[in-house]
């Protein structure tokens, strides 16, 4: 497996379940590609990270994520409020999003690709699938895939 | 998993070699029973999109792996077109082509490409690559369901 480039991913994580941030941790832990995680826990403070509003307004200027993975049930504002915000954005819109959540509902999967999401999974219950569906996307997306540049 | 429903798959693609290396990469598994090859922009219209002057039903794959570089229709007006429609705009579309290019990359993710993977030049690399992308697509995915 070669890393596609020298710089570690940035990937924002938007979930407020205590237990699957943790166990989301622990999986990324376990990849062989570099990567750096911020974690949000609502959908406000996902787009006030994105938009660099609120309490992260110093990340103005800075790079987006390269990659988002993001929760449909959120409090504050939604999942899919927060991609729809995200496609609609200019500097954000080919920002690759990946909806990671416990639904395996159709209309949730139908509506998120609809919305514009690059990927749908239903976080598996078991842990040890949890670990392999996050390697298999780990090296799907910064490994095999190319992403759009995250300039600014 | 999608269980017992066959996975049909387009791929659109104009270079014999790739379409063989594919093909054979994603024949191992015995999920896709459906694998359809078009060579140009206009045959994979006219595949998805049948115009009805054809008595044909139009083709609806739950995954499409598209080149860019295509005879007749290019792979971004195939793209385009796709994610446009009603039919088909939440179909998961890979990019499978050659160029490493920012401002083909930024355009194709701007038109909806799920995904967008430059082909490895070396054979093993390139297997591996699809291998990865059927193991994501397939088993850890979701795809949304296509009307029969």
């Amino acid at each position: 497996m070669i890393a596609q480039n020298l710089k570690p991913a940035e990937i924002l994580l938007v979930e407020d379940n205590p237990d699957d941030v943790d166990i989301t941790l622990r999986a990324f832990h376990k990849l062989r590609v570099a990567y750096t995680l911020h974690v949000v826990r609502d959908g406000q403070e996902a787009l006030d990270f994105l938009f660099c509003e609120g309490e992260y307004s110093g990340r103005a200027g800075l790079p987006r994520p390269d990659l988002v993975l993001l929760d449909l049930n959120l409090p504050k504002v939604d999942g899919p409020e927060v991609l729809a915000k995200i496609r609609a954005s200019d500097g954000l819109s080919t920002m690759p999003v990946i909806v990671l959540t416990v639904s395996e509902r159709q209309e949730d999967i139908q509506g998120s690709y609809k919305l514009g999401a690059n990927t749908y999974i239903t976080k598996p219950v078991d842990f040890a699938k949890f670990m392999h569906a996050v390697e298999v996307l780990g090296e799907y997306w910064i490994a095999i895939a190319k992403l759009p540049s995250r300039a600014a | 998993m999608r269980g017992l429903t066959a996975i049909k798959l387009l791929l659109v693609e104009d270079n014999p070699d790739d379409v063989e290396i594919a093909v054979r990469a994603l024949r191992k598994s015995r999920l896709i029973n459906d694998i359809r090859v078009v060579r140009d922009g206009e045959e994979a219209l006219s595949l998805l999109f049948p115009d009805g002057t054809q008595d044909l039903d139009p083709f609806r794959p739950d995954l499409i792996l598209l080149d860019l570089n295509l005879p007749k229709v290019s792979g971004f007006d195939v793209l385009d077109r796709i994610k446009t429609s009603d039919e088909l705009s939440s179909t998961p579309v890979i990019v499978l082509t050659v160029s490493e290019r920012q401002e083909d990359i930024a355009r194709a993710y701007q038109l909806g490409a799920n995904t967008y993977i430059t082909k490895p030049v070396d054979f093993d690399r390139f297997t591996h690559a699809i291998d990865t992308l059927w193991e994501y697509w397939m088993v850890i995915a979701k795809l949304p369901l296509q009307a029969a």
